[in-house]
């Protein structure tokens, strides 16, 4: 018979059917299997394991206690994050900025670099580096083991449980709980996790919100403003802790905003059927410590870090390069910068912030860096780092860092607003490329870049009215 | 088995499997949560992370290793709780190890909940003559008073069985030996067969299907399986039977030679 034929007779033998053939079929292969399994399984004496686990899960999976708990170790994970990265980073930033900064300069004076190549090398390419590792390792290092230990003892298919039903009524996938906290890590990777999504509707919906996830990139912005500003009004001892819960204010905020977007997405243009999946509670498993540490070293930390480094370093030549370049009697940032003021005003932030935003939109961790190197430009504090105006600088101390900051007119409000707004900013141009490579749609591409943007703007506008009408 | 390679080989490139210089190809099946990403590192000795959550691996992961002077291609497939295609992990695994025809499927299964477990690996049973079931995790399933009758195992389902604990290593040696062995066509087996028999109506559909695919792809393995996808209307099955390529898929076992000392 030819192939053709074959297939026409099946389809016209599909009729002949029972209606319940497939269920029925599928019961005996359970049948058989239960059958295999009973003869060459034996059980001896009762088991305690099993239950401690059913209790730790009735604990963390409870309806009371489950939120609670989350939330307290996401916390728990922020504040070992932000007491831990201190040192490290203030010695990564004596050691690469304080002393290796001179050091090029003084080789590339020693090898008679013209003054521009040395600028731009040095100053713009060697120096943003450096700030992107100091700033950047510390926290990566000790955050992406955290959440990996949490990973491997089997914690996150339990926030997905957790979060299942909150997902379930805005619309969206189970299954976007656990992209979301890949999410925390890096977008990118979040984007890329929705694979495990398989309705296409609630897939696009877990990519486009992704961006509310903080992800590993603005981490330390948020950590080191929080840091400065807000930490900075409480009593000392009580610094960190505030700093922390700010932090956690943010990303949970971030949540919060995921649930709406995903929400006014599902009832709108996304409309569709809740799909159902299994989600398989596995047995709690000891993490391997030093296999974890190992393996989230060299998986996401390097890997991370080395998309830094790659971003940055050409950032850092076209912030040389704009500070350089003359408009008439100022700088191209310059005329960039007062041109940006007013409409950075209305939302709560200034001219530099706008600025940094744009020079950074290739990764989000160089926005710091950006602001400060404007900062010292626009307000001619050539004197506060060593390396004076038109060089990105850290000072590794946080109170010459809030003094220099004021300087530049920055308030509480300023902080807050950079926050809400580093929450709620276009994904970097990764996550842009990675969200058009999964969806293969330029108008879903544009929607998740533009709509935190909308977010954003909303939020900070509206925060800085509010602001600004109780002070005065 | 120069020809068998090349002909393997260019399926699983089609299948985006980089084979390099491997002379075999073998691939990981199983449930989620079994610890199959642990086995896929312990044998490729690679420390590639994966989180202990649902559909986990998302980009497939290829590794390699030698054994006995032998360059293998070890593939990780989605882990999945059947072989239905009922979602887009369960197609890639089920069309990997049809149209793929790795050299040895190798079913990591869960020893404390061996019933849903083998469920799987029964439907692999049914596509693939060449597999080795791995009962993982036996560490924990000692910690929970569970004994396993290894042999009772491989004779109920026809294939190697491997009693292992790939977090310790445990196991892992004489895994590789079995693969060894089942690759090079030293190893005998005759899988459990599933019963197809439902009712005398579907059974004579089946009957006039499997005839006439025979017909039509002489030597084809199989038959009762592809006739019961055909009946139940699975796409990619009949492009598979339109086009021809589900004859082929004889050509390789005719060539590794395998298929006698596989035969029931």
């Amino acid at each position: 018979m030819e192939p053709e034929k074959i297939i026409k007779r099946a389809s016209e033998l599909r009729w002949k059917l029972p209606q319940d053939f497939h269920d029925r079929w599928v019961e005996m292969v359970y049948a058989d299997s239960a059958r295999i399994a009973s003869r060459n399984v034996e059980q001896e004496g009762a088991t305690h394991r099993l239950s401690w686990e059913r209790r730790l899960d009735a604990l963390l999976t409870n309806k009371w206690s489950g939120m609670p708990i989350m939330i307290l170790m996401l916390a728990l994970v922020l504040w070992i994050t932000i007491i831990g990265a201190n040192v490290p980073s203030s010695m990564l930033a004596t050691l690469l900025l304080d002393h290796g900064h001179p050091m090029m300069k003084q080789l590339a004076e020693a090898a008679h670099l013209p003054w521009w190549l040395s600028g731009v090398l040095v100053d713009g390419l060697y120096l943003t580096v450096a700030w992107v590792i100091s700033v950047m390792l510390p926290p990566m290092a000790i955050f992406f083991p955290l959440f990996t230990l949490l990973e491997d003892f089997g914690y996150l298919p339990r926030v997905a449980f957790n979060l299942d039903h909150l997902f379930n009524r805005v619309g969206a996938h189970g299954k976007q709980a656990l992209t979301m906290s890949m999410g925390w890590g890096c977008n990118a990777a979040g984007v890329v996790a929705t694979r495990v999504i398989d309705s296409p509707r609630e897939r696009l919906i877990a990519i486009i919100t992704n961006n509310f996830a903080l992800c590993n990139g603005r981490w330390p912005t948020q950590i080191l403003l929080a840091t400065v500003f807000l930490g900075a009004l409480a009593p000392p001892a009580l610094a960190g802790f505030v700093s922390a819960a700010a932090v956690l204010g943010i990303a949970l905020l971030g949540v919060l905003l995921t649930f709406l977007s995903s929400w006014m997405l599902s009832t709108t243009v996304l409309k569709g059927e809740a799909s159902t999946f299994t989600l398989e509670l596995p047995p709690f498993r000891p993490p391997n410590l030093w296999r974890t540490l190992y393996t989230s070293l060299i998986d996401r930390t390097l890997i991370v870090l080395w998309r830094a480094i790659v971003f940055a370093a050409p950032a850092g030549v076209v912030l040389w390069t704009i500070c350089n370049i003359p408009v008439g009697d100022m700088s191209l940032a310059q005329w960039l910068i007062g041109l940006l003021d007013g409409p950075g005003w209305l939302i709560g932030v200034n001219g530099v912030i706008l600025v940094a935003y744009i020079v950074a939109i290739p990764a989000n961790e160089i926005v710091i860096p950006t602001i400060l190197m404007l900062t010292v430009m626009t307000t001619g504090l050539s004197g506060v780092g060593e390396q004076g105006a038109g060089v990105m600088f850290e000072t590794s101390e946080n109170s010459a860092l809030a003094m220099l900051l004021q300087a530049g007119g920055w308030t509480t409000l300023t902080a807050v607003c950079l926050m809400l707004f580093s929450l709620c900013h276009n994904p970097c141009s990764t996550t842009i490329y990675t969200i058009y490579k999964e969806t293969k749609s330029l108008k879903w591409t544009l929607v998740s870049t533009f709509m935190p943007i909308a977010y954003g703007i909303v939020i900070c506008g509206v925060v800085a009215l509010v602001w600004r009408m109780f002070t005065g | 088995m120069k020809k068998k390679t090349t002909s393997t080989g260019s399926k699983l490139q089609k299948l985006g499997v980089h084979l390099g210089q491997a002379d075999y190809v073998v691939v990981l099946a199983g449930n989620p949560n079994t610890g199959k990403s642990t086995v896929f590192n312990a044998v490729t000795g690679l420390r590639q992370h994966t989180g202990n959550w649902p559909g986990k691996t998302i980009a497939r992961a290829e590794g390699g290793f030698s054994y006995n002077g032998k360059k293998f291609r070890l593939v990780d497939l989605p882990g999945t709780y059947s072989l239905l295609s009922a979602t887009d992990d369960e197609e890639v695994a089920r069309n990997f190890i049809l149209f793929g025809r790795p050299d040895v499927t190798v079913v990591v299964i869960d020893p404390m909940r061996l019933e849903r477990n083998l469920n799987l690996a029964l439907q692999v049973l049914q596509i693939t003559e060449k597999a080795i079931v791995c009962v993982n995790l036996m560490d924990e399933a000692r910690a929970h008073g569970l004994k396993i009758d290894g042999q009772g195992l491989s004779h109920d389902l026809g294939v190697p069985v491997v009693l292992a604990a790939a977090r310790q290593g445990e196991g892992i040696d004489q895994l590789l030996a079995e693969i060894d062995n089942m690759a090079g066509g030293r190893s005998s087996c005759s899988p459990h067969r599933l019963n197809y028999d439902i009712i005398p109506s579907v059974q004579e559909s089946m009957d006039e299907l499997v005839g006439a695919l025979a017909e039509a792809y002489p030597g084809m393995p199989h038959r009762e399986w592809v006739a019961l996808r055909l009946l139940e209307g699975d796409q990619q099955i009949i492009e598979a039977v339109a086009n021809g390529e589900i004859g082929k898929l004889s050509e390789d076992h005719v060539a590794t030679g395998t298929i006698s000392a596989c035969g029931n």
